[in-house]
């Protein structure tokens, strides 16, 4: 039976984890492939990396992270964050990530979905959905949620299966850094309307939050970044919270 | 010992490669290459492969003398050689991914698309699923029933020959994971990706 994903994800900024673990017993707390290890050796089913760099001069300091990253951990890598062309994807690919997600340029050109998801198969193709409600719709961000362009995030997410995207990477900005839970509604309207993978993404604040983005959302991940860090909960603790309430996860 | 690593522009490779790197440490020369001479000269053969099985059979085609000399090593010779994902899908005799393509038709079958029942399930298979071991296979050793393996694919291997299959995985039907006949190996899931168990499937492969 497939296992429902809990996905870590760590912000990385010039090569730097951004919010992080914390654990006491770290050597270098801020550096990302430490952390992705503590994750990947703790039973995360995937990694994510979301380079929130701002500057392109320091552009090259993912690489090296997901090089040194890909070189330890062996479990699937994500890499988002300023992806913007064939060329990008090209390079995390050879540096070792496994899927790259990609946000505003899939929505300014959804050629690159379509010509990347050709070039290097659907299955590392992943689209990222930033969504905020507005009414009984939701519009598609883009910039890390600065720019609202009134796409409407449903018939957007169908757009992208359309164009080869392997998986949808949900994110609700209403709920993004909220703690509040995710948007449940956004997530099974998405789930029901495209027949390819959803990880759900934005707003986890407990364990429960995890189950309902399974159960009531129809998400087959789950993505979660603060409660993983600071020790407030382990990925193995979340496991074994959702396989007691009968979800099916790799333990 | 020598392992070649098939490079043949199939796509993201780099997982392959270091997970190969983890396991073989000093024990083992490790090329990554395309060159005819260097496979012909390896105790064994790995066969990546990512994309779809059109584009990962016209990479092979492209390189002039490579199917040749994969038949030489694997069928003639008789020499340990490891398919992963597309790499096993490409053993069959026929894929019917994007256009009917021809395979390497070293295990007679086909490849399809997985009946996803009508939406029922999502496609592609992603994520971590159980594999039931139904026969002995030497890159299994080590391995409990039901371990956990990573899986990406929306085409599915449907051998023939029942008898060359060593693992099978629940996902809307059994689907073939994992074949072994003779000296050909292949899995369907990702052991560079799935962790410890994947790589003592890898460590396996290279102790044979």
């Amino acid at each position: 039976m497939l296992k429902n994903r809990i996905i870590p994800c760590l912000d990385v900024k010039n090569g730097r984890v951004v919010k992080g673990i914390n654990f006491v017993d770290l050597q270098d707390a801020g550096d990302p492939v430490e952390q992705a290890k503590i994750y990947s050796d703790g039973g995360a089913d995937e990694i994510c990396f979301l380079d929130i760099t701002a500057s392109n001069e320091n552009r090259n300091t993912i690489y090296d992270v997901v090089e040194r990253t890909s070189r330890k951990c062996f479990v699937p890598l994500t890499v988002g964050g300023g992806v913007r062309s064939i060329e990008d994807i090209n390079k995390l690919l050879n540096c070792g990530a496994d899927k790259v997600s990609i946000n505003t340029a899939a929505v300014q050109n959804s050629k690159v979905v379509e010509e990347s998801s050709k070039k290097f198969g659907s299955q590392c193709i992943v689209v990222a959905i930033d969504a905020k409600q507005k009414d009984d719709k939701w519009e598609i961000f883009t910039h890390g949620g600065r720019n609202n362009t009134g796409i409407d995030a449903i018939e957007y997410a169908k757009k992208m299966e359309d164009s080869g995207a392997g998986e949808l990477l949900v994110t609700s900005m209403d709920r993004d850094g909220t703690q509040v839970g995710y948007d449940i509604k956004l997530m099974s309207k998405i789930s029901s309307m495209v027949n390819i993978p959803v990880i759900a993404s934005g707003g986890v604040g407990n364990l429960d939050h995890l189950v309902d983005g399974i159960k009531l959302g129809n998400a087959s991940a789950v993505l979660a970044a603060s409660i993983f860090h600071y020790g407030k909960h382990s990925v193995k603790e979340a496991k074994e919270y959702l396989d007691s309430k009968g979800i099916p996860v790799r333990i | 010992m020598n392992v070649t690593i098939v490079d043949y522009n199939s796509g993201n490779i780099s997982s392959v490669i270091n997970s190969f790197k983890e396991v073989a440490k000093d024990k083992v020369n490790l090329d990554v290459t395309s060159d005819l001479n260097k496979i012909k000269s390896s105790d064994k053969v790995v066969l990546p492969g990512q994309g779809s099985f059109k584009s990962c059979v016209d990479a092979l085609n492209n390189i002039s003398g490579l199917v040749d000399t994969l038949n030489e090593f694997a069928i003639k010779n008789k020499k340990p050689l490891l398919g992963i994902c597309v790499g096993l899908q490409m053993f069959a005799d026929i894929g019917y991914e994007e256009t009917e393509t021809k395979g390497l038709g070293w295990i007679s079958g086909k490849v399809s698309k997985i009946n996803n029942q009508n939406g029922k399930y999502k496609l592609p298979h992603i994520g971590w699923n159980q594999i039931n071991i139904v026969k002995e296979s030497k890159i299994f050793k080590g391995i409990e029933n039901n371990s956990h393996m990573y899986f990406v694919h929306s085409y599915e291997f449907i051998p023939e020959d029942k008898n060359a299959i060593s693992a099978i995985t629940d996902y809307s039907s059994n689907i073939v994971c994992s074949v072994e006949k003779e000296n050909i190996f292949g899995t369907q899931f990702h052991p560079e990706k799935s962790d410890k168990t994947g790589l003592k499937i890898i460590d396996n492969f290279i102790n044979l």
